[in-house]
């Protein structure tokens, strides 16, 4: 297969950057994504000319590092699923695919394809936590978690952190984020102790970082390569207005 | 959650109005009592519509500040941006939104302050001695460029609540995995019923289902 690629070229976070055009030729369908950005590389490298740069990690959609957005969508158009297993067989013979970084005010850029998503991180240090007893693990029955609960708080520990959700979003809002960070934790009893405090401080520092705001399009949900559902986002609100009102009283 | 709850006021005085204005088919008498009966509210009435007003200038200034904080979140836009689930209504909320401000200050100027239309002036009063809202209704829709921008009025507020119906649910905290694609469904279903109520009254005009109750 033969593509035409439009991608994204920027030296430095302050410099100007432009879609450059790249002929991707007798790329196997088998390929994947990154390892067709790879051979493209090579091809570059080969003219003693710079190499996209792009992130990725584990190449098996666990580790949330990889972050393009391929013809307009965060992670490409398999959902749920991350750029990285992307196949290229997803793509018509001859395509003009357009290859574009995460786009959101809270994620610079630094270079070409890669940007700085430490806001998350940010967003997690400031209560996305529990406060636990060092040592030996304690005995595993000490603590009951009922089934019920124990999935839900998987389903949203399912957030690999590699925010398509405020890059897809079109006010780049990371509400999908924070709404899964804040919700397994409040679902399982260890979170308990800073239930209250970790909602309102890791909505406060969402804010801080300069993340947009929800408005329901569900345009995250869509993209998020662990199947996050928006409707954690609800359950966010409804711990953010809960915690908000025992703050109020002093609780 | 400012935006949602004023918005739902604004619902209900949506629903509220329609009700009140589909009176239109049980004839004259209906209507001009219920609007004689709404006048004599007096200090009340005023204080609803001051209620309604503070609803919508909040509403309309939270979602301004907050539609400009999200242009700011996104200062580099993409050169190509696909929409995998967001609805068109969903996203042009705020498009929608003042479309549907600048019908109401120009259904206000029709039929509340009435200084559009010079006919209405001739309007005499019904039989009962009350003012003739039946007829005004009847004249100020037949004529088609009022009917039409009503028409168009009535489709963007269709599309602005067919997304924020649902909206109040999900931003309240409101909702779940299973409800959330069924609310969904039933703010569409319920904006195209507010949007079929309300256009049902200048189509019938139009097709002179409804005559005036006096020759001016």
């Amino acid at each position: 297969m033969k593509f035409k690629l439009k991608v994204w070229r920027q030296k430095t976070a302050t410099a100007p950057g432009k879609l450059v055009e790249y002929q991707a030729k007798d790329v196997s369908p088998n390929t994947s994504f990154l390892e067709m950005l790879d051979v493209v590389n090579e091809g570059l490298v080969a003219q003693g000319k710079e190499p996209i740069a792009f992130d990725s990690d584990c190449r098996e959609g666990i580790c949330g590092t990889c972050s393009l957005t391929i013809n307009g969508e965060a992670h490409g158009p398999d959902h749920p699923g991350a750029a990285c297993e992307v196949y290229m067989r997803r793509f018509k013979d001859g395509e003009t695919i357009v290859v574009e970084p995460f786009r959101a005010k809270p994620f610079p850029l630094i270079k070409d394809l890669v940007v700085d998503r430490s806001a998350l991180d940010r967003i997690v240090q400031a209560g996305g936590f529990i406060a636990a007893r060092a040592g030996s693990a304690p005995e595993a029955n000490s603590i009951l978690v009922p089934k019920h609960e124990a999935d839900r708080s998987m389903e949203a520990a399912a957030c690999i952190g590699c925010g398509a959700c405020a890059a897809a979003c079109p006010n780049a809002s990371a509400m999908l984020f924070t709404a899964a960070k804040v919700s397994h934790l409040a679902f399982l009893p260890q979170g308990q102790p800073e239930r209250t405090t970790r909602v309102l401080k890791m909505v406060t520092a969402m804010d801080a970082e300069g993340f947009g705001n929800c408005t329901n399009t569900y345009e995250c949900e869509a993209v998020c390569p662990a199947s996050i559902s928006a409707s954690l986002i609800a359950k966010l609100n409804r711990e953010y207005a809960i915690a908000s009102l025992k703050r109020r009283a002093g609780e | 959650m400012i935006v949602a709850v004023t918005g739902v006021v604004l619902i209900a005085f949506v629903v509220g109005h329609l009700l009140g204005n589909l009176q239109i088919f049980l004839g004259p008498d209906w209507v001009n009592s219920y609007a004689e009966h709404l006048r004599a509210l007096g200090p009340l009435l005023w204080a609803i519509r001051a209620f309604l007003l503070v609803s919508v200038l909040l509403h309309i200034f939270y979602t301004i500040s907050l539609a400009i904080e999200n242009r700011r979140a996104r200062p580099v836009q993409y050169e190509r941006k696909d929409n995998v689930k967001a609805t068109f209504a969903s996203r042009y909320m705020a498009m929608s939104g003042l479309i549907v401000l600048a019908f109401i200050l120009y259904h206000l100027a029709h039929f509340t302050v009435r200084v559009t239309d010079p006919r209405f002036l001739l309007l005499k009063a019904d039989p009962l001695n009350r003012y003739d809202v039946y007829s005004m209704m009847v004249y100020g829709f037949q004529n088609i460029f009022v009917s039409a921008f009503y028409i168009i009025g009535m489709f963007l507020l269709a599309l602005h609540l067919s997304h924020g119906t649902s909206s109040f649910f999900q931003s309240l905290g409101l909702n779940d995995k299973k409800l959330t694609p069924r609310l969904a469904l039933a703010g569409r279903i319920f904006a195209w019923l507010i949007f079929v109520g309300y256009t049902s009254i200048p189509i019938a005009v139009l097709f002179h289902l409804v005559k005036p109750a006096q020759e001016l």
